[in-house]
């Protein structure tokens, strides 16, 4: 079937040709007058600019290190940054090859169709781009309303985006970062605690004599200064608890590690609660005096002893028991860690809830070593009109569902795109920022209805990343080393702020995100919202209000100020209301209770995989992030595709041996667009195979990262919506081998 | 004086810092690497052990690509560091088929041997390495044998180690703490 | 189950996953130098025992190559040379520890000798040569005379020579492999053995023949006891010597080094020559080829399986 809009594999032949050809003219000479050696510089004959990380979300800052030619030769932490201590993860000191991968986006793409029908990309001059998406938003306003414009945006540069599309009049945005991952969390421990986890998370990691992992692989997972701090509590000699089916990395550190049948932690979590509770075990004076609705919950988990939970979780009841009193033990003392990526199978909510409910009856919050109160600064907002009332917003598409949502669903979004679904409000052109959609989202099918089904889409991108096939024009960014941007004013222990600005002018052609939001803004008649020349007006006049200046920000990078909001910990017996609806901790939810949900956690049983497939389950490898650095080309080297982990019985059985090429099928008969290399492990399970995410890229202009590895998001075709807040579980999905390239297996679509 | 590195493999996660860290600052070009990480996994599921390190050139006291060097510009400087005089190399060979670690390569571009330098740039300046200073897990100490608070000492002194290939009789000074 | 990997996809050309980094130069290079070797030392062991009439393949004829074999060998070093143009530092210095260099050097005194040696006998071999500068003449007149000399220089230098061509391996103890000092004496006798193979493969001399066939048979056999030798130590090892005697014992080299080293090219060819010492016909050309190419074969086997090698930790 062809669609209408061809996914385009192929850039311009222009573009395209010329990066191949001199990639291949790198021939090696004989070298006889060569410069030799390209010696290491030395700090003192480099400049460093202030910056912060991009390459996830933990926004580091750092130093980018530009030589006395004006090249870019490293990035290195900044000293006095609490998300980085002077030292970036691999991802941020590999940052620069997001500058120098020579792959980047150069100009600005549109899409053409061919007499014959095919479609390709032409390469545009910045004005007729811009012209494009403002004459098309402009169009949409005028046939459907602004509210019809819908935004997917992830990180700093969607923000801009935010910003341009709230002046326009539309609050139709989601972003993965809700739906697809923290979600769950955000709205259990919002009814428990009345207060977010943030990110960073307010894990006092550093001082704990417990830490409690559930699923979060730390160390793979390379949230900078949760690495260093679980390496500090090792040094403390703290005591750590893995629950993971597969030996993670942070597993392997662990003082025990709890082998879990995947989809069943629920039952585990009561179980702990079950021991606490009939053990006697919980921190009564706390329980007492914060929480809400303790008999209750007493009751519920009667008869969830650890021997009832042996039975679903495959965990020895002595172990649960062990764990649950070294808990007790090192209370309130106790990380339990709430995860970050949740959303699992579905009632990722009710299992959040659960780490709540464990936390609070262990005293372990507002305390040394458990959860702390973190504390963010205010950033002022540069002088502009009222943002414009849309008519409706995300809210108003997910309709009487998923009320609890706190942010836009990117599943809704798609659906309100695609007619067929009859959503009252419909979304009729998108645009896309910072997030690569075919490889973040699950159910590839209704991701390409909806591409397919919507007027128009603009991208928004540093790299010809899948998204940008999809596109009907595309803007190529600067990548973060190469522009200023928002200051980060993240909370952590003591409020900060950190500048970002260009060690380098763009490459190419490519523009500051702050830039294009801007030009777009001006030709939409919204320069109101856009009263500057270059965005270093807006930090300036920021920094001013703040007591400080750019000037002295390009000298030290990160500022610290004061806290306000009070001690990093409860004080002993300190009064503290709460805010939810009983102003305690509420371990029996009324927020739940009214919206029609279970107000304690319930354990119910998982589909199981039919014979001959395993669970797919997947995580993170700690040089790449997600998608967007498989084409890097310094991380590229650490690690250039994912394999899929065996375990030695199974490989047996299916006759695999490490290193053999498997394509694989799931549930639904989904196949993998590329074949992936099969790892022999120990570290997993035989119920279960694990994939790192973000390979299997389908786009031919990603030179390295093209066709390596596969992709997880292809095998997640079944989704466990978390009814409470519209949470897309992705890990009941199930997967077989096929050894042969699979029959008319053509390359797929990506 | 005497450097070494003690590289804490309980609590290296892995995760490549070190590699990528001492590209940028070395200019190791593509493809190539001055360190890496080697995971070792054993027993059987759920019983299973992983040990991960983070391995370079051992800079040995008693080093076989010292000895096989036919023009001497492999050699050993200051403090114990092994090094190669880009000037001197004729490109043989002749050290990398005698390092039992494979710590050195032909750099792609020039034609000489390259391999970790213990970043003695850094090092002169009373600096660490860049390995040992981006490292999130700070499990690479480095410093100087012969002082006992040198960080390396210290590392070394409540802690069991062992080193590797200690048959291949080279006396490598780079010391895994286990 | 155990594993090992690199985390970091560690993959560097020609040393991952294995080493890679020597290839068909060094065993050209390793061969061609036993083989002058050869030639050399028993031009200058005949020419010492006065034979000169009775051997002049040996002493006169098969000597006019080794400069060629020589500047061939030389050559092929060169080009495996990575950092070609600063190749004359391995002439700024001597360093005993390094065979590299010692053989290098030895090289530099083998090569300019036996020149001259050829140039001293070429018109012995061309008798309708003539010099175009009188100089020339002059200079024969004088090598001609210093001749013994000569012959115990080549002598001694032709040993050294030969017996670089296995130290220069076995130096290097990182691969299990080569780490036997077998590997000298080893590489000697074989490139020896090539050395008589080819005059043999010169010689129109019977008698000369018979002679030379003489001394190879027992070269051959001293070569089959090292090499049995040398399996039996590495046997005898560590794990890593023994994955190495593997590689020749039901490993990726065992046919190639049976069939085409110990058996083609050591003991079809000895039996060839005890049954042409025993008077049966055998077209003379055929243990000569053999040999030769066994030899060939041998050091380009020892030096891959030998990159394959290495310790585990
Ligand atoms: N290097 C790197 N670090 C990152 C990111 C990245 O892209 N790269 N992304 C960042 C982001 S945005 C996020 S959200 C976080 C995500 O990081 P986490 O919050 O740590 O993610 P999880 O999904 O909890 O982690 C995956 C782990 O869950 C285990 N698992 C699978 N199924 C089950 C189960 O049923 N029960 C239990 N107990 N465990 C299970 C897997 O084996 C795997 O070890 O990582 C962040 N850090
Ligand atoms: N199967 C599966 N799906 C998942 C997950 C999983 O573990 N497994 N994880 C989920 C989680 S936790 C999250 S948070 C989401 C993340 O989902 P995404 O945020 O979509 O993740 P990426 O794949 O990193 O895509 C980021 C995109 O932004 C682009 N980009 C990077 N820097 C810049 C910039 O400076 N400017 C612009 N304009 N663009 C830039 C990149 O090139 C890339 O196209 O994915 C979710 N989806
Ligand atoms: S954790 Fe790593 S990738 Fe994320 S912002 Fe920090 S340095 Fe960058
Ligand atoms: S940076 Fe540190 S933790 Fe990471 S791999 Fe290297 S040594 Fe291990
Ligand atoms: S590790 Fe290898 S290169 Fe380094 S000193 Fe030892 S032998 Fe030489
Ligand atoms: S390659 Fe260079 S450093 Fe190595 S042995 Fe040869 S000359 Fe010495
Ligand atoms: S010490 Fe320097 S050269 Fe050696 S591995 Fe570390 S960063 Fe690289
Ligand atoms: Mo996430």
């Amino acid at each position: 079937m062809k669609t209408r809009r061809e996914f385009i594999k192929i850039s311009t032949a222009g573009a395209g040709a010329a990066a191949l050809g001199l990639h291949s003219l790198n021939v090696k000479g004989f070298d006889l007058f060569k410069n030799e050696s390209i010696e290491s510089v030395s700090d003192e004959d480099m400049t460093p600019y202030p910056t912060y990380c991009e390459v996830c979300f933990w926004k580091c800052a750092g130093w980018t290190y530009v030589d006395k030619k004006g090249k870019i030769r490293k990035i290195i932490g900044n000293k006095h940054d609490p998300h980085s201590n002077g030292r970036l993860c691999p991802r941020g000191t590999g940052g620069i090859g997001m500058y120098y991968d020579e792959d980047r986006l150069k100009y600005p793409l549109i899409r053409e169709t061919k007499p014959d029908g095919s479609q390709y990309f032409r390469r545009a001059t910045w004005d007729e781009a811009l012209d494009k998406v403002a004459g098309k938003m402009k169009e949409i306003a005028e046939k459907y309303g602004p509210e019809s414009f819908g935004l997917f945006n992830h990180g700093n540069p969607g923000a801009h985006f935010e910003h341009l599309m709230r002046a326009y009049g539309s609050e139709s945005n989601a972003e993965p970062a809700f739906a697809n991952c923290r979600g769950p969390r955000s709205v259990a421990y919002f009814s428990t605690f009345g207060a977010y986890i943030g990110s960073p998370e307010n894990t006092d990691i550093r001082d704990t004599r417990c830490l409690v992992l559930i699923g979060s692989h730390i160390g793979e997972n390379m949230h900078n200064s949760q690495v260093q701090e679980m390496s500090q509590a090792i040094d403390n000699g703290a005591t750590i608890i893995t629950v993971d089916p597969r030996l993670s990395t942070a597993a392997s550190k662990s003082k025990y590690w709890l082998p879990i049948k995947p989809s069943t932690d629920i039952a585990l979590l009561l179980a702990w609660i079950h021991v606490l509770i009939y053990e006697e075990l919980y921190n009564k004076k706390f329980v007492e005096k914060y929480t809400f609705g303790f008999d209750q919950l007493k009751e519920h988990v009667k008869d969830m002893t650890p021997e009832w939970a042996y039975g679903i979780t495959t965990i020895e009841p002595e172990l649960i028991r062990r764990t649950a009193r070294e808990m007790a033990g090192a209370a309130p003392h106790v990380v339990i860690h709430p995860g970050r990526h949740v959303v699992w199978y579905g009632d990722d909510t009710q299992r959040e809830r659960a780490m709540a409910i464990l936390t609070a009856l262990l005293g372990a919050w507002g305390k040394r070593g458990s959860l702390y109160f973190s504390e963010g600064i205010h950033v002022p907002h540069y002088p502009q009109p009222e943002y414009p009332e849309p008519k409706w917003t995300w809210k108003d598409i997910h309709g009487d569902k998923y009320k609890l949502a706190t942010m836009g669903i990117t599943t809704e979004i798609l659906k309100a795109s695609v007619p067929k679904y009859g959503y009252k409000h419909q979304i009729k052109a998108w645009l896309v920022a910072g997030t690569n959609l075919p490889l973040s989202l699950p159910d590839k099918k209704l991701f390409k209805e909806a591409a397919d089904a919507v007027e128009f889409i603009a991208v928004m991108d540093t790299m010809p990343m899948d998204i940008t096939g999809y596109a009907d024009v595309v803007l190529p960014e600067a990548t973060y080393l190469e522009r200023y941007d928002f200051l980060r004013a993240a909370p952590n222990r003591v409020p900060t702020i950190a500048l970002r600005m260009p060690a380098a002018k763009p490459k190419y052609e490519s523009k500051p995100g702050w830039w294009i939001a801007k030009q777009i803004g001006e030709r939409l008649g919204l320069h109101d919202y856009f009263n500057y020349d270059d965005y270093s007006e807006v930090i300036d006049w920021q920094l001013k209000q703040l007591g400080t200046s750019l000037e002295e920000m390009k000298k030290i990078g990160v500022k610290e100020f004061p806290r306000e909001s009070g001690p990093l910990y409860l004080g002993d017996d300190e009064d503290f209301e709460f805010n939810t609806s009983t102003g305690k901790i509420e371990l029996y939810s009324l927020d739940l209770a009214d919206n029609g949900f279970d107000p304690l956690p319930v354990y119910t049983p998982h589909p199981e995989p039919p014979e001959g497939f395993y669970r797919l389950i997947y995580g993170r490898a700690p040089m790449h992030t997600f998608s967007r650095t498989t084409n890097n080309p310094n991380l590229y080297d650490l690690m250039p595709e994912n394999n899929v982990w065996v375990n030695p019985k199974i490989a047996d059985l299916w006759g695999l041996k490490n290193g053999d090429e498997v394509w694989l099928k799931n549930q639904d008969g989904a196949v993998t667009n590329f074949p992936v290399k099969v790892r022999v492990t120990e570290r997993i399970r035989w119920d279960s195979v694990y994939m790192v995410h973000g390979f299997g890229h389908n786009d031919k202009r990603l030179s390295r990262a093209y066709g390596k590895g596969a992709s997880d998001e292809l095998m997640i075709t079944n989704i466990m919506i978390d009814p409470v807040m519209g949470g897309a579980g992705m890990r009941g999905n199930f997967i077989t081998f096929l050894k042969e390239k699979p029959e008319n297996k053509e390359e797929v679509e990506s | 004086m005497r450097y070494a590195m003690a590289i804490d493999t309980a609590k290296c996660v892995g995760c490549g810092d070190c590699v990528v860290a001492c590209q940028t600052e070395n200019n190791v070009p593509h493809g190539y690497c001055r360190d890496w990480i080697v995971e070792n996994v054993s027993g059987s599921y759920p019983n299973v052990q992983i040990e991960l390190r983070s391995e370079r050139c051992n800079h040995c006291d008693n080093a076989p690509c010292v000895r096989c060097c036919p023009t001497g510009s492999s050699h050993i400087a200051e403090g114990g560091i092994v090094l190669v005089t880009p000037e001197e190399c004729i490109g043989c060979g002749a050290c990398i088929e005698s390092c039992p670690y494979d710590a050195r390569y032909v750099h792609p571009d020039f034609g000489y041997v390259d391999k970790c330098t213990f970043c003695k740039h850094r090092v002169d300046k009373g600096q660490n390495p860049a390995c040992v200073d981006v490292c999130p897990t700070h499990c690479l100490h480095f410093g100087d044998l012969d002082d006992p608070n040198s960080d390396v000492s210290k590392a070394l002194k409540n802690r069991d180690w062992k080193v590797l290939a200690p048959e291949a009789g080279t006396k490598p000074q780079l010391y895994f703490l286990i | 189950m155990k594993e090992e990997l690199f985390v970091s996809g560690r993959n560097i050309p020609n040393i991952d996953p294995y080493l890679h980094l020597w290839h068909w130069e060094i065993p050209l290079y390793l061969f061609l130098g036993g083989l002058s070797a050869g030639i050399l030392f028993f031009a200058g062991y005949f020419y010492v025992m006065r034979k000169e009439r009775d051997m002049s393949a040996t002493i006169k004829l098969a000597p006019l190559f080794v400069p060629f074999f020589l500047v061939i060998g030389l050559g092929a070093l060169f080009l495996d040379l990575h950092h070609k143009l600063y190749f004359w530092q391995l002439y700024t210095t001597i360093r005993f520890e390094s065979p590299m260099s010692w053989g290098a050097w030895t090289l530099m005194a083998v090569t300019p000798l036996s020149i001259l040696w050829a140039f001293s006998y070429l018109r012995d071999v061309f008798p309708n040569l003539k010099w175009p500068y009188a100089w020339l003449d002059k200079l024969e007149e004088i090598l001609k005379k210093y001749r013994k000399a000569m012959a115990w220089v080549l002598m001694m230098l032709s040993i050294i020579l030969g017996v670089y061509t296995g130290i220069l391996l076995s130096a290097f103890n990182a691969r299990p492999l080569w780490n036997t000092s077998i590997l000298g004496p080893l590489f000697l006798v074989s490139g020896f053995s090539t050395g008589l193979a080819f005059t043999i493969l010169l010689s129109k001399s019977k008698y000369e023949r018979k002679v030379l066939t003489r001394i190879d048979l027992i070269f051959i056999f001293t070569e089959l006891f090292f090499i049995i030798h040398m399996l039996m130590g590495l046997q005898a090892g560590t794990q890593v010597s023994l994955e190495a005697a593997g590689l020749f014992l039901g490993g990726e080299f065992t046919v190639t080094f049976w069939v085409f080293v110990v058996i083609l090219g050591l003991a079809f060819p000895a039996t060839l020559e005890v049954l042409e010492l025993r008077g049966y016909h055998v077209p003379g050309w055929i243990p000569s080829a053999l040999i030769l190419i066994g030899g060939l074969v041998f050091r380009f086997v020892i030096l891959e399986a030998g990159q394959i090698t290495r310790y585990l930790y």
